[in-house]
């Protein structure tokens, strides 16, 4: 029997299969689903600072509109002690999956003020989650702000939300930085307990019809896992925190891919959300056959095993590894075409 | 005496609080100013407040006042307490169950926030004209002066109807006690505990019905016994005077406040004396105080109880020494003797002298006059108007005080200036703009004086009479004694204009005091600020050497992320230079206030506020005033000079705040106004207008349509006319095929849209280049506002399109119909007069509407300016508003009035046809006026009739003169909102329904009693909250279309412009054509919803994309062809229910408050749309009668009736 176990933030996993952050891991019933499925952690979906501000601000606005305006109509509702503020709803959440399994249930934030980033972090804490990760994305759409100065803050966050919390934290990053080694490394110095690469974002579509302009975001692809292998190689070993893999985790070779590169854990969602929670199941099977009929006897054994500083010429994950793939494609279409 | 809390609260909350906690059974139904009182049950209902039995009580709203005393009356005869609130019209729908109440002698009390009856005009405010109409019943009444009062006689009146068995109205005057905002001690549980005598309330319960000890009351007597029985009463009225003065004494052991059934202030030998009821009582006081102190010997008295009238104590409450009394009664009485406490006053006086035994020397000299009626100042100028007047040797007798009556001459002269204002007594005034939040953050401010200093608070709001962009007037005063003043300040020391524009049509410093701080929200600085002020303004400044501060308060509030609210902003800047309070300490207390107001909204809001607060201290600057005026400007008049005389001289005092000075000779007796008044009233009240982009306009006409205001209007003219136009004025090519030789414009009217974009969201046209572009776009309206005026009134006089050239069922061809109904008052983005505006396009030169009171009776027709208009000919829809219960009764006898003049007319004719000629009768009579060119040829032919009998001296010519209109159609439209529809007067929309007229019913269904404040109605759905609705709608909106079609003879269609503007004018042009009665029940978005109305169309469409809104229509006319009247114009639900009602926050609080009943709600929503969906979709697949057979057996051979004939 090969051995799956894994740690991941200082918590001991049975796998290194994670559900990472999606609808899957809303309901407690999910996640009690997700765990039977063989699930290793779940990552809740996200809390957004930036929506509790919307709709704390849409209600005011709603319940004002038109109040103290003409004499017989000073209000239009009868106004209510206390509304549920969307954190409330996402600290009953963490209560009810963390009750609802046995498996480690880590929180998702991401904040737009520094002041919301502590906050919430600490609330999160409070609610029992056995870990953070920071969903750190920001769109940089403003044209005199530095990618440097984007970084500090980034790394100033994280360090503030260590300092106000105990729990482990994880920091999911965008694959959109011009020095991801070098941010790695920072966020490192700045405590942070796992780098999660990377994160997937909604695009904006056109409607060609209505001339108009929404945002969509369409379920990940397993070419897209290529992207986070590459950046896992190439971090594994340059710093301390544990590195997870997400997006483009579709099958049992997609994890193995994972850990050889070196992540502790392979997060997958999209596979799921097409195919089934049962298709976890199918994952981990894939993984074990694997295992099995290679010879493995764990995970532990082949993590970091194709990383940049595991391979016989690590040049292969810098511009080698490019060259490499052309030529050889263009060796076998030639071959073909032959 | 216990410790006794203090609060800070208003006349309503003072109210339901004691009667809430004494009541086992609250029976409900809104009117102003009564609605709070029911509010705040139905609120602390949900909150699970106990009353003094430790239960909840159960709080039901009913369909009516008629309903909720009916109510009160059940459960008041089967044991329980039982109490209302109600007002106005509401009480008189009460009285007939209260005679049943008194003759059962039942103990119960009625509060009643008193407010004037609708007689010549609806009045909303306060007089006692609805309580004095009460005084017949066997009520006994109790009237309350003040904020304190009112709480503590609430429970008096309580106590005391236990201990008498006479029921009790308790009452207090309409807004200026209800809505004033007052420091008061609270009333404890164990206050009213140690008051209430239990065993009066077993008592109470014992004679209550019940099966198990049976009682038969409510028997029908004969001439026998009913006289004998009626008298069996009087003991118990004998008795109540002096158990209503042993509850007062209790009371005032327990609390310190002592009152008496008529309690006497001022100097023991006074020799002047007033005697009133209510309110008016405290400007009395503070002139009695003032003037006393100067050596006169002036008194008052109060009278608490006026029912039963307790002669004996009365007239032992009055100084020995008084010669000459005033009796001021605050009603009117047309025709009487006098006003009725006058009469009770000189009934008593007279009773003691006849009997002999008075303790008076001699009779006073009492006169009586009437003071206050809705609302109308009652100052210490008065006060002292009236005291001089009773000096005099013959002093006017049934005066009126605070008018100018120069046509019967009853009003007495007073001086204006005289004041009693303490000088220690911060005064001030605030300016703002409906929704900017000023009044909101004046009541945050008295709270923070009134708790947080020592200092006495009072607060009191004034709105005008518009919906959207109104102005308010914050009146406040802060100072270390009680407040008696229950006027309006008239010299301010602090005055603050929240809005910059008001300064260009309104005198914003009239009422400041010399040395006045003036707080000014400006987007202009200190150093250019005064430049910009009107020529009358910088001189009242040098002039009273005013203070003057600005803030760009506009700028501060959108930094700090909270849009247009100013309200924390302007707060601040208050305490920051008004010195109420150390300003450090003013700060932590404004946001002490802001976390506990907006806390509750979430986080953001919070910080939001706290940022705010901040920076208006940063931003707030005091202004180095010049030496002189430098204005080349000056404040406009309100009405433009060019209106017509009435209109400029009596509309518009009233539209310039200055209606109090109109002499009664100005206004018209019995309360008839011209139509077409609003077009003169340029309010400017839109930041931003809609702009027209020609070239990519398709003119679909959808903005016209939906425009609520009629601010966007188009028209298609002889190209000749543009080379007159001024530089500006925009055309193009119509994209009509029988007008592409003419010009086709679309003309915004600046200065009287609201800004609401409705328009903008409608159009359905992008820009290739630019998505953001549409053929309409909102701009920045001052840069526009010259050059657009200007292009308006050019539009304005180019000729309207010929009606006959265009297609009346065509929404394209619809805009260039005119609007007679135009620039209402109605909220910015209204869903209701969209349908309005469509109906006077297509038959406003025919209509007479009958407007049930409501909104729309209220932008409809509240002054100063009113929103209906004629066309060129100068017809128009005429309009009228009874009641809100009987508005189809009221129409149905316009329509039978007008069906019996068109009989009468047409019997003259006959009569007259020796003159008239013979063919000329027979076309009338004949005519074809089922279309409008019909309609204008029979027009033409009365013309001509008119002719011909002119030179006729018969009674008969005469007579036809008079009635000779009536032989052209007229359309007969009756209006009204859903909580007349649906509530109080269904019964008789039914029977006019029912009746078979020709009537046409519009229902503008908002699913709430919008006009006062939301609460719910049957038409609203499941699941929204609404007031009285706390916890969610439980129960579905009933379905009146199937009630209705459930006649088979009633035109019935459900619509939604926003679903479909065909499906609408198709429905409306139906209705009006269909010969019998139809009822067109039009979905109509509405503040209430809790949404930003700009999307009020977008929400029409998911209403009936989500099957909430089906568009149907049945026309039973379509029977006589054989086809099946129900015809289903809209398409299977596409989308969840939840995707069309959770943009609403009627429906999204819930979802944020309580989760799982939203939830629960919403599922059996969505299951009422599916249901609602098989039965819509069943009748409309139902064969017409020419595809199925006869169900009945058939008729013996030749007897089968013919297809439409007796069986529709």
């Amino acid at each position: 029997m090969v051995d799956l176990s894994t740690a991941y933030l200082g918590l001991k996993l049975k796998s290194p299969l994670v559900v990472s952050s999606s609808p899957l891991t809303e309901s407690p019933e999910t996640i009690q689903r997700l765990e039977e499925a063989g699930a290793a952690a779940v990552v809740l979906p996200s809390i957004f600072e930036e929506q509790l501000t919307l709709e704390s601000d849409a209600l005011d606005r709603d319940l004002n509109r038109g109040t103290e305006s003409f004499a017989e109509s000073l209000s239009y509702f009868p106004e209510y002690e206390d509304y549920r503020q969307g954190q409330d709803a996402y600290l009953s959440q963490i209560q009810r999956a963390k009750s609802a399994c046995s498996i480690p249930v880590l929180a998702s934030l991401n904040g737009i003020t520094a002041r919301g980033w502590v906050r919430f972090a600490k609330e999160i804490e409070q609610a029992g989650a056995d870990a953070l990760e920071l969903n750190t994305y920001s769109l940089a759409t403003n044209a005199s702000e530095t990618s440097a100065i984007i970084e500090k803050e980034l790394v100033q966050l994280v360090r503030q939300v260590k300092a106000a919390t105990e729990i482990p934290v994880a920091v999911k990053l965008s694959p959109q930085y011009t020095s991801i080694p070098n941010l790695a490394m920072e966020l490192d110095h700045a405590g942070a307990d796992a780098l999660v690469l990377f994160n997937r974002f909604y695009q904006p579509d056109f409607d060609l019809e209505n001339l108009d302009v929404s945002p969509k975001l369409t379920l990940s692809r397993p070419e897209e896992l290529l992207l986070r292998l590459h950046w896992v190689a190439i971090l594994y070993g340059d710093v301390h925190a544990d590195l997870a893999v997400t997006g483009g985790v579709h099958s049992g070779q997609d994890v193995l891919k994972s850990v050889m590169a070196g992540a502790q854990v392979a997060m997958t969602a999209s596979s799921l959300l097409s195919r089934g929670i049962s298709h976890l199941a199918a994952i981990q099977a894939d993984l074990v056959r694997w295992m099995e009929e290679h010879e493995y006897e764990s995970i532990r054994q082949m993590r970091g095993s194709l990383s940049r500083r595991a391979v016989p010429d690590p040049s292969a994950f810098e511009r080698g590894n490019y060259i490499k793939t052309l030529s050889s494609f263009t060796l076998r279409q030639a071959s073909s075409q032959a | 005496m216990r410790e006794q809390q203090t609060v800070i609260l208003d006349g309503n909350e003072a109210v339901a609080s004691v009667a809430y906690r004494l009541a086992q059974v609250i029976t409900i139904y809104p009117i102003t100013p009564s609605s709070t009182m029911a509010e705040w049950s139905d609120q602390w209902k949900e909150e699970g407040k106990r009353n003094i039995w430790g239960t909840i009580p159960v709080v039901a709203e009913m369909q009516s006042e008629g309903g909720a005393a009916g109510a009160m009356h059940g459960a008041l005869q089967a044991g329980a307490t039982s109490t209302t609130f109600t007002a106005s019209q509401g009480l008189l729908l009460m009285i007939p169950n209260m005679y049943k109440i008194a003759g059962e002698l039942t103990s119960n009390v009625i509060h009643v926030t008193a407010r004037a009856v609708a007689t010549h005009a609806l009045s909303i405010f306060g007089d006692q004209s609805d309580v004095m109409a009460c005084r017949t019943t066997g009520y006994a009444m109790l009237a309350s002066d003040s904020v304190q009062e009112a709480a503590d006689l609430a429970l008096i009146a309580h106590i005391s109807t236990m201990g008498s068995r006479v029921p009790f109205l308790h009452f207090f005057d309409g807004f200026r006690t209800s809505h004033e905002i007052n420091k008061a001690l609270a009333i404890s549980d164990e206050t009213i505990l140690d008051l209430l005598n239990e065993t009066r309330v077993l008592a109470h319960r014992e004679r209550a019905l019940t099966s198990d000890h049976p009682i038969l009351r409510g028997s029908a007597q004969n001439p026998d016994v009913f006289f004998q029985a009626r008298e069996a009463c009087n003991p118990y009225y004998l008795a109540c005077p002096t158990i209503v003065q042993d509850a007062m004494d209790r009371f005032a052991g327990l609390t310190g406040r002592a009152y008496h059934l008529f309690d006497y202030i001022g100097a023991p030998d006074a020799e002047r004396v007033i005697i009133l009821m209510g309110s008016g009582a405290g400007a009395v006081e503070e002139t009695i105080r003032h003037l006393n102190a100067q050596g006169e010997k002036l008194g008052l008295l109060k009278v608490r109880l006026y029912r039963p009238f307790a002669a004996d104590a009365f007239l032992a409450a009055l100084p020995a020494t008084v010669k000459s009394i005033a009796v001021l009664d605050r009603t009117k009485e047309p025709g009487a003797l006098g006003e009725p406490l006058y009469q009770d006053v000189v009934t008593s006086f007279s009773e003691s002298f006849s009997n002999g035994d008075s303790r008076f020397a001699r009779q006073p000299r009492i006169i009586g006059g009437r003071y206050g009626l809705s609302s109308k100042e009652f100052t210490p100028a008065m006060v002292k108007g009236v005291y001089d007047e009773l000096k005099k040797a013959h002093p006017k007798n049934h005066f009126t005080i605070g008018i100018d009556d120069d046509v019967t001459h009853t009003s007495l002269a007073y001086d204006p200036e005289f004041s009693t204002e303490d000088p220690r007594t911060v005064r001030a005034l605030f300016y703002g703009l409906g929704s900017d939040g000023t009044v909101g953050a004046n009541k945050n401010s008295i709270k923070i004086i009134g708790s947080e200093t020592p200092n006495y608070a009072q607060g009191y709001f004034v709105y005008d009479s518009k919906k959207s962009g109104s102005v308010t007037t914050s009146h406040l005063r802060f100072g270390p004694d009680p407040i008696l003043s229950t006027y309006l300040i008239s010299k301010a020391n602090f005055v603050a204009c929240h809005q910059f524009q008001f300064l260009e049509r309104m005198d914003i410093l009239a009422a400041a005091d010399q040395g006045a701080v003036f707080l000014l929200n400006t987007p202009y600085g200190p150093d250019e600020i005064w430049n910009h002020l009107p020529k009358k303004t910088q001189e009242t400044i040098l002039k009273k050497k005013i203070k003057f501060y600005v803030i760009d308060g506009y700028t501060v509030a959108r930094t700090a992320g909270m849009g247009n609210r100013i309200n924390t902003i302007m707060q601040t800047c208050f305490f920051a230079i008004s010195g109420v309070l150390p300003r450090e300490e003013a700060i932590e207390q404004i946001k002490k206030a802001i976390k506990k107001t907006y806390g509750k909204r979430g986080d953001a809001v919070v910080q939001q506020n706290f940022a705010a607060v901040d920076a208006a201290i940063a931003n707030l600057h005091e202004v180095k005033v010049p030496q002189t005026a430098t204005a080349s400007f000056d404040i406009l008049p309100m009405l433009p000079l060019e209106a017509p005389t009435f209109v400029r001289d009596v509309l518009g005092m009233m539209a310039a705040g200055k209606g109090d000075l109109i002499p009664v000779s100005a206004l018209p007796a019995g309360g008839t106004f011209p139509t077409g008044t609003a077009q003169w009233e340029k309010r400017n009240i839109a930041q931003m207008i809609p702009v027209w982009d020609e070239q990519l306009c398709i003119q679909c006409g959808k903005c016209v349509m939906v425009c609520p205001h009629a601010v966007i209007r188009a028209k298609v003219y002889d190209s000749a006319l543009l080379p007159n136009a001024p530089a500006t004025f925009k055309s193009a090519k119509p994209k009509w095929k029988n007008m592409d030789s003419e010009l086709y414009t679309l003309q915004v009217a600046p200065e009287d849209c609201t800004g609401c974009t409705l328009c903008v969201e409608i159009c359905p046209v992008k820009s290739k280049s630019e998505a953001k572009h549409k053929a309409i776009n909102m701009e920045m309206q001052a840069p526009l506002r010259e050059a657009e005026v200007q292009n308006w009134n050019f539009f304005e006089a180019l000729p309207s399109v010929d009606r006959n050239r265009l297609s009346h069922t065509q929404v394209k061809d619809i805009q260039l119909l005119d609007p007679l109904f135009e620039f209402s008052g109605a909220c910015a983005g209204c869903g209701e007069t969209p349908y309005l505006k469509l109906l006077t396009q297509l038959f406003g030169d025919r209509l007479y509407i009958a407007n049930a009171t409501g909104c729309s009776s209220i932008y409809g027709g509240n002054l100063p300016t009113t929103p209906y208009t004629k066309n060129k000919s100068g017809r128009g829809p005429t309009w009228s508003n009874s009641l809100f219960e009987d508005n189809a009764e009221f129409g149905m006898g316009m329509r039978l009035a007008l069906d019996q003049q068109k009989g009468y007319a047409e019997s003259l004719l006959g009569r007259l046809a020796p003159i008239v000629g013979d063919e000329l009768v027979t076309s009338i009579l004949g005519a074809d006026q089922s279309k409008e060119s019909g309609i204008e040829a029979q027009r033409e032919r009365v013309l001509a009739l008119r002719t011909k009998i002119a030179g006729a001296e018969t009674a008969e010519a005469r007579a036809l003169q008079t009635v000779a209109d009536s032989l052209v159609r007229k359309s007969v439209w009756i209006i009204g909102g859903d909580g007349w529809a649906y509530d109080i007067g269904f019964g008789g929309l039914d029977h006019v329904l029912g009746s078979g007229q020709n009537v046409k019913v519009l229902v503008l269904d908002t699913e709430t009693y919008s006009n006062t404040g939301g609460q719910m109605s049957k038409a609203t759905p499941r699941g929204a909250v609404a007031k009285f609705a706390e916890g969610g709608k439980p129960n579905a909106k009933k379905d009146l279309a199937m009630e209705a079609v459930a006649y088979g003879s009633v035109y019935v269609a459900r619509v939604a412009m926003g679903g479909s503007d065909m499906q609408t004018v198709k429905a409306f042009q139906e209705a009006e054509a269909y010969n019998g009665p139809a009822l067109i029940i039009a979905y109509s978005h509405c503040i209430a919803h809790g949404y930003d109305l700009s999307y009020g169309m977008e929400q029409q469409k998911n209403a009936v994309l989500s099957g909430y809104w089906p568009l149907m229509r049945y026309n039973p006319a379509l029977r006589a062809e054989g086809k099946n009247p129900f015809q289903l114009d809209s398409k299977a639900p596409s989308i969840a229910l939840k995707e069309y009602s959770y943009h609403e926050a009627r429906y999204t609080m819930l979802a944020r408050s309580r989760p799982e009943v939203a939830k629960k709600l919403l599922l059996e929503a969505q299951d009422d749309v599916e249901r609602e969906w098989r039965v819509y979709s069943g009748r409309a697949a139902m064969p017409g009668r020419a595809a199925s057979p006869n169900i009945a057996p058939p008729e013996p051979e030749g007897k089968v009736a013919p297809l439409g004939a007796g069986r529709s």
